[in-house]
């Protein structure tokens, strides 16, 4: 065993790799805002009385959950210009971790939305509430402080799962580093660096989870 | 698609079910080294095995995987691919099965224990014939969603560059030109491996909550 570490291309590309951070947190936080969209359209559309769309919802949720990323962003990647839409690497990977994350949020969601006892909802249109403004304040929100804790974990999940769009080549930290490595041949030096980072990012993803949990949910119940 | 093609995406998926199995045994081997010792009540050695689960639950699997491969080479250790890969699962499933299995040793109520200790049994005892089973229990409905997530999770040796389900996936595709088809295909045999271990996980998790009413 003769192999010294060499850092040196690690310090060359940290500015590379820094703007990279920056991108797979991007990507991480538009693939979470459009996987809370389909969660929510999902359960919506999943607990409606359209008999069709609740198996549809049932069959998204099974069909994602039970498949790898790697091969759904495949067939994303390969799908869309098929479909005649013609999309870059990371707005692709955007959809992709979207609705990825969004059947697994449907089924977060839906446990919260029935944890709301149905008195209450009743009560809220006793009260004259529109039906909107009962899911909004009476639903909606209890639920999510329910399921903040394992929203949290799956979006810290789908944050790590954003290396996985370096297949496709979207722009976020492990591409980058792939970059640098194929450059350097410093592998080892490279991927644990990196893999540091990710420690850090995903430290942070969960930091500002527990801040608006404390901000927004911080109310009693009883 | 012909039957050439169906042969060697069959080569790949016989190899994701060997490295899901590797993984999750050995992993399963190490998970429970590493319960134990999160729940020993010796302080340094819980805190060790927390960052030890930190690290690996605040990671990406894929980098993982790359960590493990270029850092044995790196000691000397020429490997072979499925073997510096086997590694990498093994540990990224001993750390996440550890913590499952924390969860659920945790869950055995407190009297468990202490009348074990009443009765004078050694830790060995204790743990061997009192709480491990009460914990295999509880933990199995997550036991069985995390082993889903292995399976899925070895499709990430493709991007390290092993010929698994997914890669083979990739290398027919390329050959065909038919990517929609080939990734159909491949998705629908990883849906058949999961999704009976999904709905035999729910299961569980529905009786046991209607046995704890």
């Amino acid at each position: 065993m003769n192999y010294t570490l060499d850092f040196t291309p690690v310090i060359e590309g940290l500015p590379n790799l820094l703007l990279a951070c920056l991108g797979t947190f991007l990507l991480a936080l538009c693939g979470m805002v459009l996987a809370v969209v389909i969660g929510i359209g999902g359960v919506l559309l999943r607990d409606s009385r359209f008999k069709a769309g609740r198996w549809l919802v049932i069959a998204f949720v099974e069909l994602i959950r039970n498949t790898p990323f790697l091969v759904q962003i495949f067939f994303i990647y390969f799908a869309l210009p098929l479909a005649g839409i013609r999309l870059d690497p990371t707005p692709t990977a955007i959809l992709a971790l979207g609705i990825n994350g969004g059947a697994y949020a449907i089924e977060i969601i839906r446990g919260g939305v029935q944890s709301i006892s149905k008195g209450q909802m009743e009560a809220g249109l006793a009260l004259g509430l529109h039906k909107a403004q009962v899911f909004r304040f009476i639903i909606l929100k209890p639920a999510l402080r329910a399921i903040f804790p394992s929203l949290t974990s799956q979006f810290v999940l789908l944050t790590l799962s954003t290396s996985i769009a370096s297949a496709i080549s979207a722009y976020e930290l492990t591409s980058v580093s792939q970059r640098i490595e194929s450059e350097s041949f410093r592998s080892f030096e490279v991927y644990f660096t990196v893999t540091l980072f990710y420690l850090v990012i995903s430290w942070l993803m969960m930091r500002i989870f527990a801040f608006f949990s404390a901000r927004y949910f911080n109310y009693p119940v009883k | 698609m012909g039957p050439d093609e169906y042969l060697f995406l069959m080569a790949g998926l016989k190899w994701t079910v060997v490295l899901a199995a590797i993984g999750f045994v050995c992993g399963g081997l190490a998970g429970l080294g590493v319960a134990l010792a999160r729940t020993s009540g010796l302080r340094w050695l819980e805190t060790v095995t927390a960052g030890y689960i930190g690290v690996f639950q605040g990671t990406p699997l894929l980098m993982q995987l790359f960590v493990v491969y270029y850092g044995l080479a790196l000691i000397g250790l020429r490997l072979d691919a499925w073997i510096a890969v086997s590694i990498g699962l093994t540990l990224h499933a001993s750390a996440y099965l550890g913590e499952i299995w924390r969860g659920s040793i945790e869950a055995v109520p407190k009297g468990q224990t202490e009348a074990a200790k009443a009765l004078s049994l050694n830790y060995r005892s204790r743990m061997r014939d009192v709480v491990l089973p009460q914990a295999f229990r509880i933990s199995l409905p997550a036991t069985i969603g995390f082993l889903v997530q292995l399976i899925k999770g070895t499709s990430l040796a493709a991007i390290v560059g092993f010929t698994e389900l997914t890669r083979a996936g990739n290398m027919i595709s390329n050959q065909i030109f038919q990517p929609l088809l080939v990734f159909g295909i491949v998705g629908i045999l990883y849906f058949l491996m999961c999704c009976p271990l999904t709905l035999l996980g729910a299961h569980l998790e529905r009786k046991f909550a209607r046995a704890a009413r």
